[in-house]
């Protein structure tokens, strides 16, 4: 019977569709980079990102030694930065997925409470959001980690909380406006129960507007993990991160440059093409942005 | 307008409130605080002396309107690190901070602002397209990455700048370079949209149609219209402002709310850090509360003083 409702679930077309820029292309071909390295980490790296090789310490780019080449130099302890680095963006990546659909999944759900429960459910939620706006994620994040010290899985909570405000406010402003519509009317007078209003009715709907928000939220969320290893209370080694290596890093600025600089340089390109990539998105996919 | 300002500072106090009940709630589940402020070698009658000092043998809801109490005083007990109050140790810092972050938004302003307002004015041409690639690529970058950039540049390649401390005026300049470039960039994007959304109006085109100078347009039309929208913009980025604090202050050495609360949370000083969060909430909360009465005055359409500047001529 609802197949036939389904039919009201057509995509928006746009009459104006610009032409893809090579930036775009670009910038997606790096994030497919960044993610088959995060895949394919263990058969990537040279050598393993704990092995230390004493006699070549703080060694430039291109330096050879015992028959390696340390294509982006050593570290303070011989470590090769280019193997470290890739497991770094396994680490980034994975805590910065690992947070975003956290971040995505619990703010949507309070979203969709808060529109469909109404009244006092609504305003504690919408209170809640207000003061989660009021503090800025990363004081909050390490506030947690003072109070309830260092480890992976609070610090991937923490990192989802970057942004889950966003999606119960757009989530909720979205449910609202399309609880109203005919169709879903429609279906509840024919009897479908909540659950299957909103996973079948609701959801695919405003699924296209959540996952641009996913995407324009990522660059923050990497940027917050990043910050926090960056301050040495986020991984912590022997574990990577390239926040943790660019933190290391700091302290031999002055003779090793290269220890900081790639790391950044990753972190800088993956942030930036995600952020093109994403505006890309939403100018293509959702039909509530208004961007001239 | 003073119904709407009552029920906006009462939404101020019971944001500052919830945020200081999660801190609350948040400290007693990290544990008991005997446990994780002493040493593990203290005296079990050592402990519970403090215990009786501190009220944790009280009621939960007790000790909750004894800690509400002392936060309004200003009270959160004493710094480990240094034995003073730990109020006092964000009473000094906070000047840093807002000398910080004000000298980053003045600047963020100076070089954001009129790069948006060109870019909208020469829309899509290369003007545009280059102001636009400056600022995507200034917001992009990390801001940790982009202070040890200049660190290598300005302090160790080139010699002419300090990179950490705070005891002349030039100290200030990276940090508050570091702290203001992605603002700047963000300041742009914003600005040029605003300004477009401003000159599509029917009240510019009835301007230029009359032969107002394109100049006065913009400063006498479009301007003002598009001050609103960076208000508000201005009381999001203050957060960002805040934030950024964080990672510039430590990376400069610069002796500020950020710095305090990186180390206070690297060394576990729970009384520094909670002083710490919850100063930072006022001040996030009075600065929103600033940018709604602000918006009151500047917005005709809202019953404010400024009757002429922001209404289409």
């Amino acid at each position: 019977m609802s197949a036939g409702l389904d039919l009201a679930v057509v995509p928006a077309v746009r009459p104006h569709r610009r032409p893809r820029s090579p930036v775009v292309t670009v910038s997606a071909a790096f994030l497919l980079v960044v993610v088959l390295v995060a895949i394919l980490a263990d058969w990537l790296a040279p050598v393993h990102y704990t092995t230390q090789n004493l006699l070549a310490r703080l060694k430039p780019p291109l330096t050879q030694s015992a028959g390696t080449t340390y294509w982006l130099g050593t570290d303070q302890l011989g470590r090769d930065i280019l193997s470290r680095m890739i497991y770094a963006v396994r680490t980034s990546i994975l805590i910065a997925v690992a947070g975003t659909l956290i971040g995505a999944a619990f703010g949507t759900l309070l979203g969709f409470v808060a529109a469909r429960m109404r009244g006092l459910v609504d305003q504690t939620i919408m209170m809640l959001v207000d003061a989660q706006a009021a503090i800025p994620a990363l004081f909050l994040a390490l506030t947690m980690l003072a109070f309830f010290g260092n480890n992976i899985v609070l610090f991937i909570i923490l990192v989802s909380i970057d942004g889950w405000d966003r999606y119960t406010r757009l989530a909720r402003g979205l449910v609202a406006s399309e609880q109203e519509a005919d169709y879903i009317n429609a279906v509840e007078a024919l009897g479908a129960s909540t659950p299957r209003v909103i996973l079948r009715h609701l959801l695919p709907n405003i699924i296209a507007a959540l996952v641009v928000q996913a995407t324009l939220n990522f660059p923050g969320t990497i940027l917050l993990e990043t910050s926090l290893s960056f301050l040495g209370l986020g991984v912590q080694p022997p574990g990577t991160s390239l926040g943790l290596m660019l933190g290391e890093g700091r302290r031999y600025l002055l003779n090793a440059w290269w220890i900081a600089v790639f790391p950044g340089l990753v972190i800088f390109l993956t942030t930036l093409s995600m952020s093109l990539f994403g505006d890309w998105l939403r100018d293509r996919f959702d039909p509530t942005s208004e961007r001239s | 307008m003073l119904r709407f300002l009552t029920l906006r500072l009462l939404r101020a106090v019971l944001t500052v409130t919830i945020c200081v009940t999660a801190v609350f709630l948040a400290l007693r589940l990290a544990g008991d605080p005997a446990e994780i402020m002493l040493s593990v070698e203290t005296p079990p009658d050592v402990r519970a002396h403090y215990r009786e000092i501190w009220g944790l043998d009280r009621p939960l809801v007790e000790q909750y309107l004894r800690y509400l109490g002392s936060v309004a005083r200003g009270d959160f007990g004493l710094s480990f690190g240094d034995d003073r109050p730990a109020f006092a140790a964000v009473a000094d810092a906070l000047p840093k901070t807002f000398l910080l972050g004000g000298c980053a938004l003045m600047l963020a302003l100076l070089i954001g602002m009129p790069l948006g307002i060109l870019a909208a004015l020469r829309h899509n041409s290369a003007v545009d397209r280059f102001a636009m690639a400056v600022a995507v690529l200034g917001y992009a970058i990390p801001i940790f990455f982009l202070g040890i950039l200049l660190i290598l540049l300005f302090a160790l390649k080139l010699r002419i700048l300090p990179s950490a401390g705070s005891e002349t005026p030039w100290h200030l300049i990276l940090p508050v370079v570091t702290l203001a470039l992605p603002l700047a960039g963000r300041l742009a994007r914003f600005s040029r949209t605003a300004t477009l959304e401003v000159l599509g109006k029917p009240f510019i085109r009835a301007a230029r149609a009359r032969g107002v100078m394109p100049l006065s347009v913009v400063l006498r039309h479009a301007l003002p219209n598009a001050a609103v929208p960076l208000l508000m913009f201005i009381g999001i980025e203050i957060g960002h402002i805040l934030a950024g604090s964080a990672v510039v202050e430590t990376i400069f050495a610069w002796p500020g709310i950020g710095r305090l609360l990186v180390d206070s949370v690297t060394t576990r000083d729970l009384a520094v850090v909670q002083a710490v969060i919850l100063t930072v909430t006022v001040v996030m909360v009075a600065a929103n509360l600033l940018v709604d009465i602000l918006h009151i005055l500047i917005d005709p359409r809202l019953g404010g003083f400024s009757r002429s500047m922001g209404r289409p001529a």
